[in-house]
């Protein structure tokens, strides 16, 4: 029977591959990637690594896909600091706060996200924050307005490498730091202030290093042009709207799942972590979301994937991620097959490899029994 | 249970063979649909755009309706897809329109490489640029530093790089693939310029909520021949749409309009006679349409159901519309223009 499914399944593929090469080979066609190296032309208006009209297909398709990772980083961090706080107001006592809570998030929840979008991008930055000539100064050195937002950017000269050691070796020790203090929480039963104590580590070792080599750090200040600005670190209005209303959107689906989770943890775990006589905040931190998290992640894990894909509704607004530049790129050079094979293998990788990230952290998670 | 799953597989694989198999004669296709299926854009006034009544005017829009009354002698037997320029190549590769006919720019890739064939330039065109009046800016030179928004896919996006990188300007590209969206975008302050075709940008230019307050640059910076499009590998309708192109534009030529075709068929002019299809005195006929595969009568029924070249250009762009573009290099070689057609002999 298995075999037979094996059979029909590569016959079909045989046909289908047939199938393409001849209505391929009948408009003058081939499949094959070497177009890949051929030079681009076309400009991107947000490019995480070195890019110019002359680059090739292959470095704008890789400038798309850091655009897609930047902005599904984005999104995840907020929307999930965003939900977890949704998520534990609608269940505080504080009526208040509970109704805040569930107004946000029956109303995001309902209204389509491409719509969001629209909103944000059309009718929030392009139209009420003011053009350029009157943008919001901070300082004279940062600048917002419907062009987007406008930074200094740092630029590291010589000797930057040691703040860059200082790094490195502050989260190597933060690291050790939660390990000690954990074993000795396991000993003797005496809490440590790990976390701010490797907070302060990464505060003051890259600091130590970046004194030791004189501060060899330089800012390019945007300044003013006859249109708008040059230099700077510049958020385009198409990341700001994009990861406004992805951020938002998906935090109503993380607080819902926060509050399932927490739900899910019996009550008479709360009343004993008092009658132990932790406090309300240690109560939430130690007993409850450790034990929600098993709850959680699992729905989690699927709208992290959402926000990823859902990064793809930026062609809508003209953010270039990969599937906006791989369309381009399709229109340019006609390689359909080619391009549609690129988008599905990146956005599987992907999925794949957050989807076993998610798992792995939800095997940790999971109650061990013993 | 095992013959249920041989039968289905079976009945996939033929599904399969039958839908993706772009057949060998367009026309035959078309003839047997009843309608010939074509790619416009979205939405951009005097080239193709929905009126009120949902009705698709334009010039584009005419090219199809002219195709569809040589091969049917009815100039509605046309279905429209409405195409953005990035979706365009693929629609017509994958079979889902037979002709494109959406402001495309004849290049060599495109016309070689990318396996599509433009069977004629319709309109020729250049490259300009829009800005507000109030930036005071009078040349596309003073342009360094601005915030361009073009649409995606076009040789537009492409003549835009090249045209600030020959002139040491840098910019900030925005592309936008929905034309309606790019112009509201630019509209709405997200850009200092618009770029596209100068036909394109006074089209443009009279949708936004101030035209008044825009300009556009003098500047042409790019060859533009716009033309119907059609696949490689079928010469047979490459030939039936070059020659409607062509077909209206010798009619132009000899006089033969919309109002005047059946008196013209009376006609004593063996030029006229011959592209009419009308028969000598002997019963022999000329034999043009058959000889690409349509009925003796085909340029008849394209000047009868939408004109000549002159009357689509004045009804869709020029006097008649709201755009008065001006003939310019589109007028007839006679007149000084480029437009020149092979006769029909
Ligand atoms: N001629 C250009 C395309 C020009 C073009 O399509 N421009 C856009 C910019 S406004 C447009 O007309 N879009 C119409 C639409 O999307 O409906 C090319 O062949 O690449």
């Amino acid at each position: 029977m298995q075999a037979l499914a094996v059979v029909v399944l590569l016959f079909l593929f045989f046909e289908v591959t047939q199938n393409m090469r001849s209505n391929l080979s009948r408009m003058n066609q081939d499949f094959g990637f070497a177009f890949l190296s051929k030079s681009a032309g076309f400009d991107i208006v947000q490019a995480l690594v070195p890019y110019s009209t002359g680059s090739s297909y292959s470095r704008a398709l890789f400038v798309g896909f850091l655009n897609t990772l930047l902005i599904s980083a984005l999104c995840i961090v907020a929307a999930t600091f965003l939900g977890f706080l949704v998520g534990v107001m609608r269940l505080s006592k504080n009526r208040l706060a509970a109704g805040v809570a569930t107004l946000y998030i029956e109303f995001f929840r309902n209204v389509p996200v491409l719509l969001q979008i629209f909103v944000w991008y059309s009718l929030v930055i392009l139209q009420i924050l003011p053009a350029p000539k009157n943008a919001l100064a901070v300082f004279d050195i940062a600048y917002l307005s419907n062009r987007g937002m406008i930074m200094p950017l740092p630029i590291f000269g010589e000797g930057a490498i040691y703040g860059l050691v200082g790094l490195v070796s502050a989260i190597v020790g933060g690291l050790a730091l939660v390990f000690w203090a954990n074993y000795r929480q396991n000993s003797t039963g005496k809490p440590f202030p790990k976390f701010w104590g490797s907070l302060g580590l990464v505060i003051v070792f890259p600091f130590c290093g970046l004194a030791l080599a004189g501060f060899p750090i330089t800012f390019d200040v945007p300044v003013r042009t006859a249109f708008s600005f040059s230099g700077g670190l510049v958020v385009v209005p198409e990341l700001m709207a994009l990861f406004l209303a992805l951020s938002i959107y998906y935090a109503t689906y993380i607080a819902e799942a926060v509050r399932a989770g927490i739900q899910a943890v019996n009550h008479g775990q709360t009343e004993a972590a008092h009658a132990l006589g932790l406090t309300r905040g240690q109560t939430l931190r130690k007993v409850v979301i450790p034990q929600a998290m098993r709850v959680v992640v699992p729905p989690l894990i699927s709208i992290y994937l959402g926000i990823t894909k859902a990064s793809s509704l930026a062609v809508a607004i003209g953010y270039p991620d990969l599937i906006a530049i791989g369309g381009t790129v399709l229109n340019q050079t006609g390689k359909a097959i080619e391009l549609v094979s690129i988008w599905m293998v990146i956005y599987l990788c992907i999925s794949l490899i957050m989807s076993s990230l998610m798992n792995w952290f939800n095997n940790r998670m999971k109650l061990v029994e013993r | 249970m095992k013959k249920r799953i041989l039968n289905l597989a079976v009945a996939l694989g033929a599904a399969l063979l039958a839908s993706t198999q772009v057949s060998a004669s367009t026309l035959d296709d078309v003839k047997q649909k009843g309608f010939l299926q074509c790619g416009v854009s979205q939405g951009v006034a005097g080239f193709s755009i929905p009126d009120a009544e949902g009705k698709w005017t334009g010039f584009d829009v005419d090219i199809c309706r002219a195709v569809a009354a040589a091969i049917f002698n009815d100039p509605t037997k046309v279905k429209f897809t409405p195409l953005s320029a990035k979706d365009r190549f693929t629609a017509l590769q994958s079979g889902e329109i037979d002709l494109l006919s959406r402001t495309t720019t004849w290049t060599m890739s495109r016309d070689t490489a990318m396996g599509f064939m433009f069977p004629a330039t319709t309109y020729y065109d250049g490259q300009g640029f829009m800005v507000r009046k109030s930036l005071g800016v009078d040349s596309a030179l003073k342009l360094d530093g601005a915030a361009v928004c073009a649409a995606t896919g076009t040789t537009t996006e492409l003549n835009l790089a090249d045209y600030f990188k020959a002139h040491g300007m840098k910019y900030q590209g925005v592309a936008i693939e929905d034309s309606t969206q790019l112009r509201q975008a630019y509209d709405e302050g997200r850009c200092d310029v618009l770029t596209t075709e100068q036909s394109i940008l006074y089209s443009q230019r009279s949708s936004l909520k101030q035209p008044d307050d825009h300009v556009v640059l003098p500047e042409i910076v790019s060859k533009e021949p716009l033309g119907p499009m059609v696949r490689q590998g079928d010469i047979g309708w490459f030939n039936i749409v070059k020659w409607t192109a062509f077909a209206m534009l010798n009619a132009e030529e000899l006089g033969i309009t919309q109002a005047n075709v059946e008196e013209m068929k009376a006609s004593t002019n063996p030029e006229i006679q011959r592209v009419l299809g009308v028969k000598n005195a002997d019963g022999t006929a000329p034999g043009f349409g058959p000889g690409i595969g349509l009925d003796e009568q085909w340029a008849a029924f394209i000047v009868k159901g939408v004109g000549n070249y002159s009357e689509i250009f004045e009804r869709n762009l020029g006097a008649q519309s709201p755009l008065k573009v001006k003939r310019g290099v589109n007028a007839l070689w006679k007149d000084g223009g480029f437009q020149y057609a092979p006769p029909i002999r």
